[in-house]
C-alpha cells in the first residue's frame, strides 16, 4: 500500500507521557482520534532535507501503551515486529488496523516525508512527537482490524521446518 | 617501536564512523541481491527491493543508511610495539564520536544510566570499546554503530558439553524463532562457542562484522555455519518477517578454548543494515 497524508510520529518515550494523561484524564496534546501513529525516532535532517532517515522502530516496546490510546480513537499504526494478544484485542474491538514499513529502510522512507514538524514533548528530541506530511509512503497491512496477522500467516506459508 | 598519535586514530574512527553509516559493504550488498534473486515471496521480494533501493539512496546521498545509528561500537588490535602519545585513547575515542554523530547527522541513541534516570547523553557518547594486544606495530580498528532491534533479539546461554551441536542448532534456531522478525531481517548471524560468558559475546558481536564472502577456517565449524544457515531459512520469517525463503545472510562462527565442564554460546543477531567499516593503521 501507498499512503498519503498526515502521520503523528510517537516512540518509547512520548507513549509514556501519552498513557499518563489519558489515566490522569488530562488532555492529549493533539487530537489522535481517526489518525495514525508513526513508531519512529528519525536521525537528524541534513540540510536540504524535512527529515533525517526515519525508519520504523520495533512495536513492541509500545505493546503495553496501545490497547488504551486505540480506546481512545486511534485509528492505526506504523511500526515493525508483532503485536500482543491484547493489543490485537483491542484493534478488533475498535475496527484499527497495524501497517508496517521496512525496518531499516530509513533513507527510502525519509524521502517520501514532505514535512515534518514537532507539536509536543520537544524536550524528547528524536522522541519528540512530530507531524508528518507523507506522499507514497511504503507501507504493507501487518494484522488487520479482524485480527489477521501477516507475522503468523506469512511464515507459515514458507516454513519448511517441521515442527519438533 | 612506533609512535602513533592520538589525534590521528581518532581522526580514523570519524571516518569509519561515517563510512559504516552510510555505506552499506560490497558483502552485503551482494548477499541482499543473491537473496532478492532466490527469494520466492513476491512481498519478501519488493521488500527486499526496498531495502537495497534505500542502501544505495544512503550511499548516494550521504545520509545513513537506518536511523538508529546505534551504540558506536570499536575494536582495536594494538601491536604490542605501538606507543600512543598526544592525549588519553579513551577521550580521543569518545571525541571522534561525538563529532562524528554531530557532523554526520547521525541519531544520538545513548543514555547515561541504563535503568533508573536514562537521559540521553546528547553525543552518542560514550563508545562501547574492545582492545587486543596483539605483536606488532599496527593498529587494526573496526567500527561497528550496532542497532538495537537485533541487539535486543541476541542472547547467551552456558550449554553443558553434552549438548554438543545439536544444542548449539537448537539455541540459534530458538533465539531466531522467538525474536527475529522484530531485528529487520534478512540477518546476519555473529555466533560464539567458547571462551567464557563474556568472551563468547564478544566473539559473536566481532563475527557480525566478519565478510559475508568467507568462513571459519575449520571444515567442522565451516560446515555448522551452513547447517545453522539452512535451519533459519527454514522457518520461513523471511524479509521483515512477512515470510519467505531468505531470513538470513550468513552464520558467521568464531570458537575459542573454554573450560572442561562448559560450552558458553553467544549469539549476536544483525539486521540487514550490517553496518562495520575497518582500516589498519
Ligand atoms: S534492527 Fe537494524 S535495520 Fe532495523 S531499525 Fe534497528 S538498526 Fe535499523
Amino acid at each position: 500500500m501507498r499512503l498519503f497524508g498526515t502521520l503523528y510520529t510517537a516512540r518509547d518515550a512520548a507513549h509514556k507521557r501519552l498513557a499518563a494523561c489519558l489515566a490522569e484524564g488530562k488532555p492529549l496534546p493533539f487530537d489522535l482520534r481517526g489518525q495514525l501513529l508513526y513508531y519512529v525516532g528519525p536521525a537528524p535532517a541534513s540540510p536540504g532535507h524535512a527529515v533525517g532517515p526515519a525508519g520504523p522502530t520495533t512495536s513492541g516496546r509500545m505493546d503495553s501503551y496501545t490497547p488504551a490510546l486505540l480506546d481512545a480513537g486511534l485509528l492505526g499504526m506504523i511500526g515493525k515486529g508483532k503485536r500482543s494478544p491484547e493489543v490485537i484485542a483491542a484493534m478488533k474491538r475498535n475496527g484499527a488496523v497495524y501497517f508496517g514499513a521496512v525496518g531499516g529502510a530509513a533513507a527510502l522512507i525519509a524521502r517520501r516525508i514532505k514535512s515534518s514538524e514537532v507539536i509536543a514533548y520537544e524536550d524528547l528530541g528524536t522522541e519528540a512527537i512530530h507531524r508528518f506530511t507523507v506522499a507514497d509512503f511504503p507501507a504493507i497491512v501487518l494484522i488487520d482490524s479482524l485480527g489477521n496477522d501477516l507475522y503468523e500467516i506469512g511464515p507459515a506459508k514458507y516454513r519448511t521446518l517441521s515442527q519438533e | 617501536m612506533r609512535t602513533i598519535e592520538a589525534d590521528r586514530i581518532g581522526g580514523t574512527v570519524y571516518d569509519l564512523i561515517l563510512k559504516a553509516s552510510y555505506e552499506a559493504g560490497e558483502d552485503v550488498l551482494s548477499a541482499l541481491q543473491a537473496a532478492r534473486d532466490k527469494e520466492s515471496s513476491t512481498l519478501g521480494c519488493s521488500i527486499l527491493d526496498q531495502i537495497l533501493e534505500n542502501d544505495r539512496i544512503a550511499a548516494s546521498e550521504h545520509i545513513a543508511i537506518c536511523q538508529d545509528t546505534g551504540v558506536c561500537v570499536i575494536f582495536m588490535d594494538i601491536g604490542q610495539d605501538v606507543h600512543i602519545t598526544g592525549g588519553d585513547l579513551n577521550e580521543t575515542l569518545c571525541s571522534a564520536v561525538r563529532k562524528a554523530y554531530t557532523d554526520g547527522y547521525l541519531r544520538k541513541s545513548m543514555v547515561d544510566d541504563p535503568l533508573y534516570d536514562r537521559l540521553n547523553t546528547k553525543d552518542n557518547t560514550p563508545p562501547v570499546v574492545h582492545t587486543r594486544i596483539v605483536p606488532g606495530e599496527k593498529i587494526d580498528i573496526t567500527v561497528i554503530p550496532k542497532g538495537f532491534g537485533s541487539e535486543n533479539a541476541s542472547a547467551v546461554r552456558m550449554l553443558a558439553p553434552a549438548a554438543g551441536e545439536t544444542g548449539v542448532i537448537d539455541f540459534v534456531t530458538e533465539a531466531v524463532q522467538s525474536k527475529g522478525a522484530n531485528a529487520c531481517p534478512p540477518l546476519i548471524i555473529g555466533i560464539g562457542i567458547g571462551g567464557t560468558m563474556e568472551s563468547a559475546a564478544i566473539m559473536a558481536k566481532r563475527m557480525t562484522a566478519r565478510p559475508l564472502n568467507t568462513w571459519n577456517a575449520d571444515p567442522r565449524y565451516q560446515a555448522l555455519e551452513e547447517k545453522i544457515l539452512q535451519r533459519v531459512n527454514a522457518l520461513g520469517i523471511g524479509p521483515a518477517g512477512v515470510g519467505g525463503n531468505c531470513t538470513a545472510l550468513k552464520v558467521n562462527i568464531e570458537t575459542a578454548p573454554t573450560h572442561i565442564a562448559g560450552m558458553p554460546v553467544a549469539v549476536n543477531i544483525c539486521c540487514h543494515a550490517a553496518r562495520h567499516a575497518r582500516t589498519v593503521l
